[in-house]
């Protein structure tokens, strides 16, 4: 029997964690040590939210998983986060444009949850909104300063949106497992975020003397557990130590 | 990173408790803006503060270190400019 609110905060839970995960893999190799510490504060920004939605999942769940039986004990296709998330770090501009498509979404969705008839999701939404305000400030910033950039840096950032872009029609999707969650005023409806979101893309994009990529066919499949072949590699390397010393503490 | 792309910019925390910005280190950024968003991930990570400023290291003329005796040093036996030859009455508490 699936309980529809813990598969509910996985999904959330799941796309910051491994989102969080792969800027973290950016530590000690960031173009330069401002910017290196910048994505570990968002890295950390998002490793926090996953552990309190993780928490909470765990709580709901009935099963007595706690945050680390949930992130660090469940294979690939036991995740549930969007495919924009999996997707690899590339270069700088790709990590950006990856940061700032997910970061513009969830300032919106949290700003919702806030008023979420669920307190413990409204909480961890209030905290998580001013974090994520920031991500979407620096991502944008630097998606103008490289897009209006060098004739390299225009074609590398045009060139990581347009990768990333078929990856974000997964964003807006509410499934069965939401429609009675949403009702209930318990989950935020994506949905109707769709046009703010693009409304901040195309903004941003235009200031950055970027084009908006054609509206087309979209990628879909991680939030019911269909990943790419990146993932495996990724929980590779963030399970390891829990796989090869299980119940290993620090 | 070149010098003419990346210039130093110098940060001026104002912390919780604090009036006063206190220079507390630089950064390197490509534009102000920047500047001020790499201070913040490089100097309050652990909540030292309300307020930034950046300015440009450039923007500084700073005293020349050969010139310290000339400066300073005419001033160390002038102790009568410190005012502590006064007898501060009990009542006005701590100044």
């Amino acid at each position: 029997m699936t309980v529809p609110l813990f598969d509910y905060v996985l999904r959330l839970a799941d796309n910051a964690l491994v989102l969080g995960h792969r800027l973290s893999e950016w530590c000690g190799h960031g173009p330069v040590l401002e910017e290196d510490l910048a994505l570990a504060n968002m890295a950390l920004d998002l490793i926090g939210q996953s552990r309190s939605l993780y928490d909470y999942a765990g709580e709901v769940g009935g099963r007595g998983h706690d945050e680390d039986a949930l992130a660090y004990l469940r294979d690939v296709a036991s995740y549930r986060n969007v495919l924009l998330v999996e997707q690899p770090n590339g270069d700088f501009a790709c990590t950006m444009a990856r940061q700032f498509f997910y970061s513009a979404f969830m300032h919106p969705y949290w700003q919702a949850m806030a008023a979420s008839s669920d307190p413990a999701l409204a909480a961890i939404a209030e905290k998580s909104v001013k974090e994520v305000a920031y991500h979407v400030r620096h991502t944008s910033e630097w998606a103008i300063r490289l897009g209006d950039g060098t004739e390299e840096s225009h074609r590398r950032m045009q060139a990581a949106v347009d990768e990333l872009w078929p990856y974000t029609g997964e964003l807006f999707e509410a499934d069965a497992i939401e429609a009675a969650l949403i009702e209930a005023g318990i989950a935020t409806d994506p949905r109707p975020l769709e046009g703010a979101w693009r409304a901040t893309v195309a903004n941003v994009l235009k200031t950055a003397t970027l084009t908006l990529p054609a509206t087309g066919w979209m990628q879909t499949g991680g939030r019911v557990g269909r990943h790419s072949e990146h993932l495996g590699h990724l929980l590779a390397d963030l399970q390891y130590m829990q796989r090869a010393y299980p119940g290993a503490a620090w | 990173m070149t010098e003419a792309k990346w210039p130093l910019f110098e940060v001026f925390i104002r912390s919780r408790t604090g009036l006063a910005h206190r220079h507390v280190g630089s950064v390197h950024a490509v534009d102000a803006e920047m500047a001020l968003q790499n201070a913040r991930d490089v100097y309050t990570r652990r909540g030292e503060g309300l307020s930034i400023w950046v300015v440009p290291a450039s923007s500084i003329t700073a005293s020349d270190p050969a010139d310290k005796e000339m400066l300073f040093e005419p001033t160390a036996s002038k102790i009568y400019r410190h005012p502590t030859f006064y007898e501060v009455p009990d009542e006005v508490g701590h100044m």
